[in-house]
């Protein structure tokens, strides 16, 4: 049966309804189990194999070299990551992993870094 | 009346991508348009060389924003080829069941933007909102709504456990629901059926002779799908019909798409049920032996196809991506044909164009174009711009 | 005194700043009900005001190949229009300030004056989108004001008289005209949706055609205006309909016995209860259709709307000749 206004009970059953929109800061969106969201580095756990930046497709994870260390160790720039978590994915010590933390929108790009 | 000659873009508030349509009309009606493409040359192929297989699964993800699994599937599809793998079986049926997951949030999306093309913005609303049962699927399982990142050389990266199981099985059906609820509003609903009803027209022969693919030959007729013409990933494993429609028009684009996504439901009960016991992947090497494959896979807008050519290292030698927008352009101009100024944007939008992944190439004609200018010569030229307008 | 008292019916009660406010109150409304018809939240309250004081405080702009004088004209004009439509619809018991035989015919024109505007509008920004927004503006007034008139005729005819108040005093010493000609309040509605160039009939400014259509090139103040206009026009039209064919603000009370101050209470509540009725009517055919092509749309006001139209006035024509009213 072709009759205009076929949507004219679903939309008038609508309105009493709760809105399907999350109102995002009031509400919190649940976030699931193994969300990838910011990157989290253990410093004790790593051998400093530098497979993690060898494998970041973005260039978001380079090898540098500290004072206090022998070795290079990862640092992780948050502006430039995928969060496709291929680095804790090849790390061989679960020195990285992905937390569930997703707000880091900022003016001060320092504050990106994690190390 | 005379011919008229109307530039659509490459900048035009209208077009969400960089396309040109040059259009000569008669009136309200199209005698001849012109469709020009290459203005997003991002320059991903070349940038695949430069990466090897493993980062290359996550550029390849980011060709397309709608489907990007369907992009690392077939890039890891050919590098497994290549290394002659056998992937487990479990991690094939995850990586059909997020395939499918990802034709369905592709077609609702596409479903929502051509009732807003047709001003059906309530049908938009409805259809965006349900999508986001299946966004928040596939978040729950690969933790990110859009680049799943679930691919890796030889199988996927995530495995699903029985609760997201619950979870899929409760979405599907809720999904299916609502699904033949806008089947019912599509096929009755007077005002969008005639908007979409006989309006771009492509005959199956017309279809078969410029090589359409995916939904928009489907639409008109031709039984053409990769995944029943030559099955990957579990498809040979798991039964499901390929939609055709005879109408040939718009109004068949939307009834194959929107079976389409009773089939996906139907595909992921069924791989759900059926997910066989055992690994997820197999550990691969890096280094891939020389040799070239062309890998294919059907994506949500048709054969989606990936020519890979490695040279013994961890990184390809070359990649050459062939998304099916690009294909489909060819019958949108003989759809434009002899159709109304006001059918443009549904008619472009039945074949679910992706500007962004389609456009490879760069065309610079120098000799004849004296307007090209290097970068300080555009820098000097737009200084004295603004001066002779102060 | 009187002259006081009609200074202020034109500025603050009935007139310029009850108007404002309630057109603004209107939109809200409209935008609300759309919004939870698609299951979403929609603005807040203030949202109409916010925007309105937010385009008036703009740079403004006027493209350089369109004719200056006229562009600032134009939203004038289109204003001060609705503006006066409105003078002439009563809205409570017997006070009908500026009301006289055949005011219903000035309403009508006065309502046609902003599609005239907008064409106008349209036309003079030079730009082709707002061109060809314009050309389908005016194409579109020939088609809905034809069914438009022809059924707001029917209500004067039944009353013998062209004076709106007459046609309301009838409705309350009888029935609403609804109960008598029900396909005419149906037209009604659905004209006056393409008069206020709402979907289906949004082919003027069809967002996905022709980007924003007649109004593109307009910016600031001389939007806000515009804007105000339209939603004007929905209040006067929604109320033009409402005491009509809903008995004004007749309430089924008999007020004859009860102070000014009450009087005025109910018959005010039954202005707003109706024109709040006709938006949430408009507001749902807003949500329920997708946008007509202007060559369907055309067909449907022709072959349709105005043969519905004819059918309506023929009845009640039949009606009066029989003398039953």
């Amino acid at each position: 049966m072709k009759y205009p206004g076929a949507m004219l009970s679903e939309i008038w059953r609508h309105l009493i309804k709760k809105p399907a929109t999350v109102l995002y800061p009031l509400e919190r969106p649940q976030i699931p189990e193994n969300f990838r969201g910011k990157i989290e580095y253990y410093d004790d756990k790593c051998i400093r194999c530098g497979l993690c930046a060898r494998d970041c497709p973005s260039g978001a994870c380079t090898m540098k070299k500290f004072e206090e260390d022998k070795k290079p160790r990862p640092v992780f720039d948050l502006g430039m990551c995928l969060f496709c978590g291929q680095c804790a994915e090849v790390c061989p010590k679960d020195a990285i992993s992905l937390t569930k933390k997703f707000e880091f929108s900022t003016f001060d790009k320092s504050s990106l870094i994690v190390e | 009346m005379a011919e008229i000659t109307i530039p659509i873009g490459p900048q035009h508030p209208a077009l969400k991508e960089p396309i040109n349509i040059t259009l000569k009309v008669e009136g309200e009606v199209i005698v001849e348009p012109i469709l020009r493409i290459g203005y997003n040359h991002r320059g991903i192929e070349k940038a695949m060389e430069a990466r090897s297989y493993i980062q290359n699964i996550y550029l390849a993800e980011r060709v397309c924003g709608i489907c990007s699994h369907v992009h690392s599937s077939t890039l890891v599809q050919g590098a497994e080829e290549l290394l002659e793998l056998e992937i487990p079986r479990r991690g094939l049926y995850i990586r059909t069941i997020f395939l499918e997951l990802e034709r369905i949030h592709s077609h609702l999306l596409w479903l929502g933007v051509a009732a807003h093309e047709v001003g059906f913005d309530t049908l938009f609303m409805y259809t965006w909102r349900d999508r986001e049962i299946v966004m928040d699927l596939l978040e729950l399982i690969s933790g990110n709504r859009v680049n799943y990142a679930m691919n890796t050389v030889g199988g996927t990266r995530r495995d699903i456990n029985d609760e997201q199981k619950k979870k899929l099985l409760k979405g599907m059906d809720a999904l299916e629901e609502r699904t033949k609820y806008y089947v019912k509003i599509a096929t009755t609903e007077p005002t969008f059926l005639k908007r979409v009803e006989g309006v771009g027209i492509l005959k199956k022969e017309v279809a078969k002779k410029l090589c359409a693919v995916g939904p928009t030959a489907r639409g008109s007729g031709l039984r053409m799908d990769i995944r029943k013409d030559d099955p990957y990933a579990a498809y040979d494993e798991i039964p499901f019909e390929a939609i055709t429609s005879d109408l040939c028009d718009v109004m068949g684009r939307t009834v194959v798409r929107v079976k389409e996504l009773l089939e996906a439901y139907k595909i992921i009960k069924y791989a759900v049920n059926n997910l066989p016991a055992g690994e997820i992947r197999k550990k691969a090497r890096r280094k891939i032996p020389e040799n070239e494959i062309l890998s294919y896979t059907e994506a949500p807008r048709g054969e989606l196809l990936y020519y890979i050519k490695s040279n013994g290292t961890e990184k390809p030698e070359r990649v050459k991506i062939r998304t099916p927008t690009l294909a489909n352009i060819p019958s949108t101009i003989e759809m434009l044909k002899g159709g109304y100024i006001a059918d443009i944007p549904i008619v472009f939008a039945a074949m679910d164009p992706c500007i962004a992944c389609m456009d490879r190439v760069i065309l610079v004609d120098k000799k004849n174009n004296e307007r090209s200018m290097n970068w300080e010569a555009l820098r000097r030229y737009g200084i004295k711009w603004y001066e002779v307008k102060r | 005194m009187s002259i006081l008292l009609e200074v202020l019916y034109l500025l603050v009660f009935p007139g310029f700043l009850f108007l404002i406010a309630y057109a603004l109150f209107i939109e809200y409304v409209d935008r609300k009900l759309y919004a939870r018809f698609q299951h979403r939240v929609g603005p807040p309250i203030l949202q109409p005001f916010a925007d309105i004081i937010k385009l008036l405080s703009k740079e403004d702009l006027v493209p350089k190949k369109a004719d200056r004088k006229m562009v600032s004209a134009i939203p004038l004009f289109a204003f001060a229009a609705v503006i006066t439509a409105f003078l002439y619809i009563p809205i409570w018991f017997n006070q009908s300030f500026f009301s006289f035989q055949g005011d219903l015919i000035v309403v009508l024109y006065l309502l046609s004056i902003p599609t005239l505007a907008l064409f106008l509008a349209g036309w003079h920004s030079s730009n082709p989108f707002s061109q060809v927004g314009a050309m389908r503006a005016i194409t579109q007034l020939f088609a809905y004001e034809v069914p438009f008139f022809l059924v707001l005729l029917g209500p004067a005819i039944i009353a013998d008289s062209w004076s709106i108040i007459d046609i309301v005093n009838f409705q309350s010493s009888n029935f609403w005209l609804i109960l008598m000609m029900p396909l005419g309040f149906i037209v009604a509605v659905i004209a006056l949706q393409g008069k206020l160039e709402r979907i289906p009939f949004d082919i003027p400014d069809a967002e996905t055609e022709i980007v924003g259509g007649l109004l593109v090139e307009y910016v600031g103040r001389r939007l806000a205006l515009f804007r105000m206009a339209i939603d004007i026009e929905m209040v006067v039209g929604a109320a033009l309909i409402s005491a009509l064919f809903l008995g004004g603000f007749d309430a089924f009370i008999s007020v004859a016995g009860l102070s000014p101050l009450a009087q005025f209470g109910i018959g005010f509540a039954a202005f707003l209860v109706k024109t709040l009725f006709i938006v949430f009517l408009l507001a749902s055919i807003r949500a329920l259709f997708a946008r007509l092509r202007i060559d369907q749309m055309v067909t449907f006001c022709f072959k349709w709307l105005a043969p519905l139209s004819i059918i309506q006035l023929l009845l009640i024509t039949g009606v009066k000749y029989m003398g039953w009213f």
